[in-house]
């Protein structure tokens, strides 16, 4: 079971509401199906971004893979640490592993998103 | 038995399939056969080899044997290289090539005997390799007989692997050089211990019979537990290739390139006496040298170059990338490409396409990695 208290899109983030900030990053699933990784490529501060659009890459060893937003909203920070150490995206996808962190604009974009039981199904399916 | 089998729809399985499941390896089809990807993870296995020692099930290699009194000239005919010049026991790395100088595949021949050699292709085109040898050795006094589907292929590759195999055979492997090869027992298993690899480190390919597969695998990895082997996929196969300069059928090479594109042009013996198939074709490249060439690169910004990304100089396509990953030894991104000549010299910077954004890269002289001693 995924985090219950974390919000999941179909493309495998997670996003953690903190106030009017969430934090992101990509699940347990997505890296393990990356295999290790790399490379991050992540938006600076200041961007704006919309729901779902593309906010950077994740590279593993084999394969590059793109990164959505799963709200609306302004990027606060980038996990710097993934510069050096992109494996914590395998090691910790949930805690020392998070991407970014952004300011939401319009926190009902969450409701559209899967919560733990229906990010479950998915994957087992998947 | 002449000629191959022709492989089915379906895809094959190597003897191996259970124990790499049973190891929880993440299996993927290649070249059609259902391999082993990873186990623990490509970086673990990568540094495993590079370490310690590797284990790789090779077993969707084509193996070809080549017999009569007239194989060494029938295969001279065939390939690129000059096998009769081979010594007993001993190997070389070759191309065979098509009318126009393209290349069909590269392969590895051993002379096992004086009218004895083993060609072994890569498991994606095994089958176009045998149809071209049964066509190229008519009308020579040598026959083909392809047991790609009736052997298996065990590789053990890195610093420890002469102590490994060691404990193992009867075969000296004090006097088995570097691209030679024996016949002798490995855990009491008939095989062909070979002195060769695909890692940039010592090791050997051993080839066995499919039904003593298992017991090769499984005594592999239990005799060498205490020097750390583990079992690696394809995927480190790939950086572990990549960071000794080996070039990867189907990205470095392919049926619109020749072998002096690749770098490759001392393995062509136009000096051997009669002609082989390719001949004019490539005498031409030779005179005229080649339009593009191969080159190493080494990231100097943020990005990994990968296949198909191209390559950019003052701002101008001259090139395109054919292989790159992240190279867990030297710990930058790494790449293969081919580039127009004026711009291959090395500690050149030529600009990397990666997803709308160039950055530079330096041109170096392959490998990236040699092993040390």
């Amino acid at each position: 079971m995924v985090p219950t208290e974390l919000r999941y899109t179909k493309d495998h983030e997670w996003v953690r509401v903190e106030g009017d900030e969430a934090t992101v990053g990509i699940t347990e699933y997505a890296a393990g199906q990356l295999g290790d990784i790399v490379f991050v490529e992540l938006p600076e501060a200041g961007r704006k971004l919309d729901q779902f659009a593309t906010f950077g890459v994740v590279e593993s060893v084999k394969a590059v893979s793109d990164l959505f937003a799963p709200v609306s909203g302004e990027v606060v920070a980038g996990n710097e640490a993934l510069a050096g150490s992109p494996e914590l995206v395998n090691s910790d996808p949930y805690g020392d592993g998070w991407m970014i962190r952004i300011k939401v604009a319009d926190a009902t974009e969450l409701d559209g998103l899967l919560d733990a039981g229906a990010y479950d199904q998915l994957t087992a399916e998947g | 038995m002449t000629g191959a089998e022709t492989l089915g729809a379906g895809v094959h399985e190597t003897p191996l399939r259970d124990r790499h499941e049973a190891l929880g390896a993440k299996l993927i089809e290649f070249g059609g056969w259902r391999m082993p990807l990873q186990y623990r993870g490509i970086l673990d296995e990568h540094r495993a080899v590079r370490e310690r020692a590797g284990l790789f099930d090779l077993s969707h290699m084509g193996e070809l044997f080549v017999e009569g009194s007239d194989a060494g000239r029938a295969l001279a005919h065939a390939l690129v290289t000059n096998p009769p010049a081979l010594k007993l026991g001993r190997a070389q790395y070759s191309m065979l090539c098509a009318e126009d100088g393209g290349i069909l595949d590269d392969l590895i021949v051993y002379r096992l005997a004086e009218e004895r050699f083993l060609v072994v292709a890569n498991a994606a085109n095994a089958n176009v390799v045998s149809d071209a040898l049964v066509e190229r050795l008519s009308g020579f006094k040598a026959v083909l007989d392809d047991r790609s589907l009736a052997m298996a292929l065990c590789a053990v590759q890195g610093p420890r692997s002469v102590e490994i195999v060691g404990r193992l055979t009867d075969v000296d492997l004090s006097s088995l050089r570097y691209y030679a090869i024996a016949e002798g027992t490995v855990a009491g298993i008939r095989a062909l211990v070979a002195r060769t690899g695909y890692t940039g480190e010592d090791g050997f390919e051993i080839f066995v019979d499919n039904g003593r597969a298992g017991d090769l695998w499984e005594t592999l990895l239990r005799v060498g537990e205490d020097a750390g082997i583990a079992p690696i996929g394809l995927g480190a196969r790939d950086t572990l290739r990549l960071e000794a300069g080996m070039p990867l059928y189907g990205n470095e090479l392919d049926r619109s390139t020749n072998p002096y594109e690749a770098g490759q042009g001392r393995i062509v013996k136009l000096d051997k006496p009669d002609d082989f198939v390719g001949r004019t074709a490539l005498e031409q490249v030779e005179r005229d040298g080649p339009k593009r060439r191969l080159v190493g690169l080494v990231m100097q910004g943020r990005g990994i170059a990968r296949h198909g990304y191209p390559i950019h100089a003052g701002g101008q396509p001259i090139g395109t990338v054919t292989s790159g990953t992240h190279s867990p030894t030297l710990g930058e991104a790494i790449a293969m490409g081919y580039v127009a000549p004026a711009h291959a010299e090395p500690g050149t910077i030529l600009d990397v396409e990666i997803r709308e954004q160039r950055v530079p890269a330096e041109v170096v002289p392959l490998p990236f990695y040699r092993r040390p001693g």
